[in-house]
């Protein structure tokens, strides 16, 4: 009597299985939420999770201030669309109360410093599980990454002692202070993300089509022209017909050329596409082998 | 399309993430940038030949060692369907490594070294997919190019392989030649080998029934969360969310709760929010019953007419997994099963299995990291289980230590 679930559709269940875990094991859950398609993907499964009720748990943006702006009016309006509560809290003000020193120069960023807001924002709504759109081919030591994966109570990941995580079974039990991150979409690709979105009908932030952008050339990347970018004089400034890839701050994040303005043809374009998401589009993976793995050893999610 | 998911083990220096290197290239599922990272890092690090192992070693310490610590996933696609690679680590610290990853495999490739045939940890790895009940084993006698293609000596090796797998619960084997270094018999045929004239390692991959770990007969569900929105509209609304772990389920049938054994009948189902007559595993879903009686998470609903096994004593073969304490008769644990968590305590050792010669040790009083043995335990609470054997989902359970938190055993109920 049973048929056999097309890819996708066990993709979604897998995912759905994981939220309603957390909704289960957890007493103050959150999800981290950026405005970007993998968390807008996170969103519509979590509401398929537990559909006819409200998602469990609030929507938490860590706000670098650099942001595309694009990409906050879609989180706002989202958030108010669902009914949902939405905290956000801004890497400026830790800078502020915490005397950071920002990063200063060409290709600076606020990458690392949105640790100290996530881990601060944790500890002030003491988050016990915290839901992200990480997906295992995004990206070397996010391969080797638990669904589940345990963060002690400084927020940092441990790749050595990982927990083992068997069938179907998470174990999310820790103590007060530690916490969880949790990766339903860990393993779909950056292709499911796409096919998922069209097949649900999802609407997207506007920077993912392409349209007409003034942006700074360094390197081979184009970049948003942006006040937020320190320029030098062998940058240049071109008009280009653009999209994104990715939606990350405006300072490492890259878009890419492109003429695809509908879903199908932005699709169209990926499946041909011979360059991986993260190697076209984050810079800030690009300055180390190991960039990530030592990101999230230090609690980054 | 489907999808399966298979895991490779091997020991150190088999070429299993070269298999796997191998097998992502050849079918063109490497992108360019990643090329190029590691033909980067091939020319800091050998003689400047291209070392497809590189891909799948994630972390830097593994990068260092040359070898692989923890499981890696790697997804990639061929026209006819979609793949999870599930990379597990041969050396035999990391046991407790490839449990994890074989926990959710439908495949296991076991690469052998044809220099050295089988040896323990082919033994081992072997054993690991029989226990976790892997339905299809290939076996890939891998660096065939080392020993001038010989058939007859992968045929000694092959016979010595089968003779092994009579000890074990294989269901499915396939025994192929290959080399992963030069990509023979792994997507294209070998030319140096015409003598093979079986399958290549992809269309094995690409043809095996991809749902055999899945029960289809047996209906499971286990309530992971309530779902009561309590607004105007939705007042009485009381909808069970969980996912089908085997079998069917149908509007109208009626449904024992366990373990508190009352009945009820399917009043709806619904699939994202939508009403479906009939549900079926893997799907995540939320059922309605006809009468509001008391459920919450950990309970279990299931047809009157096909039940599971509903007692709290129970035997099961477990792999220990704690590098910081050992399982001791009479030591105590949280035993996570379905959604559901009970103490436990640990009644006796039947027997350890020894993992190079499959024999059975007795008279053994506490069990170290990464050993496999018989446990007889007695559960706070009555579990509804099935044996692991016939139903992975509703067979397979876990040991929480109560201090550390830490999953400390994999647990395969007889």
């Amino acid at each position: 009597m049973s048929q056999s679930l097309d890819y996708l559709d066990q993709l979604e269940a897998e995912a759905i299985y994981i939220m309603r875990e957390v909704a289960g094991q957890f007493e103050r859950p959150a999800l981290l939420f950026s405005g970007g398609k993998d968390s807008i993907t996170l969103v519509r499964l979590a509401q398929k999770a537990f559909a006819p009720g409200k998602i469990p748990f609030p929507l938490v943006h860590v706000d670098t201030g650099h942001n595309f702006p694009e990409a906050i009016k879609y989180r706002d309006e989202m958030a108010q669309q669902l009914g949902a509560k939405l905290v956000v809290r801004y890497v400026e003000d830790t800078i502020k109360a915490k005397g950071l020193k920002e990063p200063t120069g060409k290709n600076a960023s606020r990458n690392w410093l949105q640790t100290y807001t996530l881990l601060d924002t944790i500890e002030e709504f003491e988050f016990d599980a915290c839901i992200g759109g990480a997906r295992r081919d995004e990206e070397k030591a996010r391969a080797k990454e638990r669904i589940f994966s345990f963060r002690d109570e400084f927020g940092q990941w441990d790749p050595k002692r990982q927990r083992p995580e068997l069938w179907n079974l998470f174990n999310g039990r820790i103590h007060k202070g530690e916490n969880v991150r949790v990766f339903p979409i860990s393993n779909w690709t950056e292709l499911d993300v796409w096919a998922y979105i069209q097949r649900e009908g999802i609407a997207l932030p506007s920077i993912y089509f392409a349209h007409e952008r003034e942006c700074i050339l360094r390197d081979g990347h184009l970049l948003a022209n942006t006040e937020v970018i320190q320029k030098d004089e062998y940058d240049q400034i071109v008009t280009r017909q653009v999209r994104f890839r990715t939606v990350g701050d405006m300072t490492c994040t890259a878009a890419v050329e492109s003429s695809a303005a509908t879903l199908e043809e932005v699709i169209a374009e990926i499946t041909i596409s011979r360059i991986s998401e993260r190697g076209e589009t984050r810079i800030d993976d690009q300055q180390t082998e190991a960039a990530m793995e030592d990101r999230k050893k230090g609690g980054y999610f | 399309m489907d999808l399966l998911r298979f895991i490779t083990a091997g020991s150190v220096d088999d070429g299993k993430s070269t298999l796997i290197g191998r097998l992502l290239f050849d079918t063109k599922n490497i992108l360019a940038d990643q090329m190029e990272a590691i033909e980067r890092a091939s020319k800091t690090r050998n003689a400047g030949e291209i070392d497809l192992a590189l891909l799948t070693d994630g972390l830097r310490s593994e990068r260092e060692q040359g070898i692989t610590i923890d499981v890696a996933y790697k997804y990639f696609q061929t026209p006819n369907r979609k793949f999870i690679s599930i990379d597990a680590p041969g050396h035999i610290q990391y046991t407790r490594n490839m449990v994890t990853g074989a926990s959710n495999a439908d495949l296991a490739i076991i690469l052998v070294d044809a220099r050295h045939g089988v040896v323990e940890q082919t033994r081992r790895h072997s054993l690991i997919a029989s226990l976790l009940g892997i339905p299809h084993v290939v076996v890939a006698i891998n660096k065939m190019d080392l020993i001038d293609y010989s058939e007859d000596k992968f045929l000694s090796i092959a016979q010595a392989y089968t003779d092994l797998a009579t000890k074990l619960n294989i269901k499915n084997l396939t025994i192929i030649p290959v080399s992963a270094l030069n990509g023979d018999n792994i997507v294209d045929r070998s030319t140096a080998m015409s003598w093979y004239t079986g399958e290549t390692m992809l269309s094995v991959l690409e043809n095996v029934d991809a749902r055999e770990t899945t029960n289809l007969t047996d209906g499971r569900f286990s309530v992971q969360y309530v779902i009561r929105p309590q607004t105007d509209e939705l007042h009485d609304y009381r909808g069970y969310a969980g996912r089908i772990q085997s079998g069917a389920f149908r509007k109208g049938e009626t449904v024992a709760v366990l373990p508190s054994e009352r009945y009820s009948k399917i009043a709806r189902i619904e699939l994202g929010g939508q009403e479906v007559e009939e549900a079926y595993a893997p799907q995540s879903v939320t059922i309605l019953l006809e009468d509001n009686i008391d459920i919450s998470r950990g309970d279990m609903l299931v047809p009157t007419e096909n039940l599971p096994t509903l007692s709290q004593d129970l035997e099961a073969l477990v792999c220990w997994m704690d590098d910081r304490k050992e399982l001791k008769v009479g030591s105590k644990y949280t035993l996570q099963h379905g959604t559901s968590r009970t103490r436990c305590s640990i009644r006796s050792i039947e027997y350890r299995v020894d993992i190079n010669t499959y024999e059975q040790l007795e008279e053994v009083e506490s069990l170290k990291l990464n050993d496999i043995a018989r446990i007889v335990l007695r559960t706070a609470q009555p579990i509804a289980y099935d044996s692991y054997q016939t139903n992975r989902t509703n067979g397979g359970a876990i040991l929480i230590d109560e201090t550390s938190n830490v999953t400390v055993g994999a647990c395969m109920i007889e």
